[in-house]
């Protein structure tokens, strides 16, 4: 059982979702478990990472040969498969001593799509109706399976998701040619339907099933292509829209297996980049950015010195400076250093009274970035000199970068031209600001 | 008008004890420069008034407290009491003072030196209390379950509701080993009581195997090409991994350390433990 655990926990472990967010429900007797909304973390693994549910694949043996996948059928690696009884006693188990919030289960292709997705659904029926567990669920729909199996794997799952893995058709065709882009949003676009369909099933009748309460996900891999960020911000914006996604995820691509068509073996996992898109898309989500202004195609990829909202902010620097007493909400989200948190206890304390920078600071504004950009009362920050160096040196995260320290010269070298013509644009920047 | 004496006030250390300490002050209409609990050490150089716990008294204080505030100040006000910010009591007498004289408005100060010391203890014992949901680690001894913690401030209540409703048909035990409290969970019925010490029995085959696999799964998940020590230790702090198995090897039991268990018995004979509630 241990190896069988241990195999099939590193052959899902590149899947990189693992929130457990979304789904609210509460326990029952008879029942074990309960969903809570805002998510919880049971535990952080060496990596760093949260881990929230026992993420596990039902089997690693697999029919298709997706270069970048550590489970092609063509890698030499040990192969475990485990039964469905074996997946609900081992979720339930770790449920009762709170080792996890629930079950994220993915699966290698066996045989079929139709096939493996049977597989799936005969563990979660176990898990739900036999043993009654209304923790959370999170499944991998896979793409080619038959809509009702997908239909009824829905409505036993919080999350479903399906890995759009690579963010052009050209990069799938090259990678992943047992894929297509048709084969993923098929899926996708099923889910969304059945989940918009179940909202209005569920003002009609009470208790309508629910189809994945949690929404769909999915994830893309960053770095194993030469896709830009501009690319994967756009496709991520359009998923958002479109598809209705709750959260997607961007992995940054570790060599597992050799491919010419591949970064080499000893690449380094571009970390920092992949952090730039997670900061990118929570700006698309909760700040009312879009893609377009964030990146275009004379500048495609995000500078690594800079987080996106301030190299936005240096590049608009006619939308500054922000009164912090009088902006509206949706303008101060955009003030670098003000967070969705800092700008809702500016709008509260602001009716107590007018806010200075002083009181800005215990409200947990990161002055260091927002003093460039706001007036309280109408001034500026006493004393605040803007010289070239000491706002790039203030805006630059220089503890972000050292967290996420890889080699710089594979990190740098990505970035190579973005990062060339970012420097001397954020040094006219600063110029101008010392002048006007 | 409020006079400051050099006077401290002391009282059992209950929640209702500190409400007499604040009817007490406003009855003399003095502002006492410390309050001390009779469990931890005084200040000397201050004199001293014992105020008695009178539940009348503080009754009627904390009836007040929703209406001439509001009921988010009666909630703010318990949490902080709960919260382990030194000099908690002069923080929360300073509150009501503030909310005593600006009403409603006083939860929009945010920016006030006492309001947001007060929220930044209350994020604080609220961000722990989180945090457990998770951290919480079961032991399953035949029927029940058991599961000890060491948390800074008083989260017991704070957690109380989601394990009670996860785990309904299970009897479990939540021991809070710093507080000398415990959680104790039957179908059906629950309380927080003082538990002065518990030491956890061996665990058997099944429930060792069960931490043998989980280690196995948390040590499967780790990218090695990403291992980022110091991010973990800030997403998951180490004082919380000596509980967690997964961190600790192969360890089959959680031994209490002779000096803690020392100092829990001390606590007892203090009678600090009822006064949590």
């Amino acid at each position: 059982m241990m190896e069988k655990l241990e195999i099939l926990t590193a052959s899902a472990k590149y899947d990189v979702a693992c929130t457990s967010s979304g789904a609210s429900r509460s326990g029952q007797p008879g029942g074990l478990g309960n969903a809570v909304s805002m998510g919880i973390c049971h535990s952080f693994a060496a990596d760093g990472r949260c881990i929230s549910l026992l993420k596990i694949l039902m089997t690693n043996g697999c029919i298709y040969d997706c270069a970048y996948c550590v489970n092609r059928k063509s890698n030499p690696t040990r192969r475990a498969a485990f039964t469905p009884e074996e997946i609900a006693n081992l979720t339930m188990q770790f449920y009762r001593r709170n080792y996890i919030e629930g079950l994220f289960l993915s699966s290698g292709i066996m045989r079929s799509p139709d096939y493996t997705t049977e597989q799936l659904i005969a563990a979660l029926e176990l898990l739900r109706n036999v043993y009654n567990f209304r923790g959370y669920i999170h499944v991998k729909a896979i793409p080619g399976a038959d809509d009702v199996l997908l239909s009824r794997l829905g409505l036993l799952a919080d999350r479903m998701s399906v890995n759009i893995e690579l963010p052009s058709q050209e990069s799938l065709n090259r990678l992943a040619p047992d894929k297509s882009k048709q084969s993923i949003l098929k899926p996708m676009g099923l889910i969304k339907s059945k989940i918009t369909e179940n909202s209005s099933d569920l003002v009609k009748y009470k208790h309508a099933p629910r189809f994945a309460p949690a929404g769909q996900s999915t994830q893309m891999i960053v770095g194993a292509t030469p896709d830009t960020d501009y690319q994967i911000l756009n496709l991520t914006e359009g998923l958002y829209k479109k598809y209705g996604l709750k959260r997607i995820f961007y992995s940054a691509y570790t060599p597992v297996v050799e491919d010419s068509l591949l970064p080499a073996l000893d690449t380094k996992p571009p970390l920092l980049r992949e952090h730039r898109l997670y900061q990118a898309d929570w700006l698309l989500r909760f700040y009312g950015f879009e893609a377009k202004e964030l990146l275009d195609e004379a500048a495609p990829n995000f500078n690594p010195l800079l987080d996106p909202k301030c190299s936005w902010a240096i590049n608009h620097r006619e939308q500054f400076p922000v009164e912090i007493n009088r902006a509206p909400y949706e303008t101060l989200l955009r003030v670098p250093g003000i967070g969705v948190r800092s700008a809702q206890r500016i709008l509260k304390a602001r009716k107590a009274g007018s806010l200075d920078f002083y009181a800005l600071k215990k409200l947990g504004v990161v002055l260091k970035r927002a003093q460039f950009f706001i007036t309280c009362k109408g001034k500026p920050l006493e004393g605040l000199k803007v010289g070239e160096h000491t706002l790039l040196r203030s805006l630059m995260s220089g503890q972000e970068l050292a967290q996420f320290q890889q080699p710089e010269v594979e990190q740098l070298s990505f970035f190579d031209d973005s990062y060339m013509a970012a420097l001397p644009e954020a040094g006219r920047a600063a110029t101008f600001r010392k002048g006007g | 008008m409020f006079k400051t004496t050099t006077l401290a006030y002391t009282y059992d250390g209950s929640f209702e004890g500190l409400l007499c300490c604040v009817f007490e002050s406003y009855e003399w209409k003095e502002t006492p420069l410390a309050i001390h609990s009779d469990g931890d050490g005084q200040g000397l150089l201050l004199e001293s008034k014992w105020i008695e716990t009178d539940s009348v008294k503080a009754g009627r204080v904390l009836r007040s407290i929703p209406l001439k505030i509001s009921p988010e100040a009666e909630e703010l006000v318990r949490l902080g009491f709960w919260s382990n910010v030194a000099d908690k009591e002069m923080l929360l007498l300073n509150f009501l003072y503030l909310g005593f004289t600006h009403g409603r408005k006083v939860m929009n100060m945010l920016a006030d030196d006492t309001v947001s010391a007060l929220n930044k203890a209350v994020q604080q014992l609220r961000r722990e209390g989180h945090h457990y949901l998770g951290f919480v680690r079961f032991s399953v001894y035949g029927p029940v379950m058991a599961a000890v913690i060491e948390p800074r401030g008083y989260i017991l209540p704070v957690i109380e509701d989601h394990f009670c409703d996860r785990f309904q048909n299970e009897s479990f035990m939540i021991y809070d080993k710093t507080h000398g409290m415990a959680l104790l969970h039957q179908p059906g019925r629950q309380a927080i009581i003082p538990l002065q010490e518990w030491i956890p029995p061996e665990p058997d085959e099944a429930e060792a195997a069960y931490r043998r696999l989980w280690q196995g799964f948390y040590n499967a998940i780790g990218i090695k090409e990403r291992k980022n020590d110091r991010l973990r230790a800030s997403l998951m702090p180490k004082r919380y991994w000596k509980q967690l198995p997964e961190m600790n090897g192969n360890a089959p039991a959680l031994p209490a350390l002779p000096a803690r268990q020392g100092q829990t018995a001390s606590r007892v004979k203090s009678g600090q433990q009822r006064k949590l509630q």
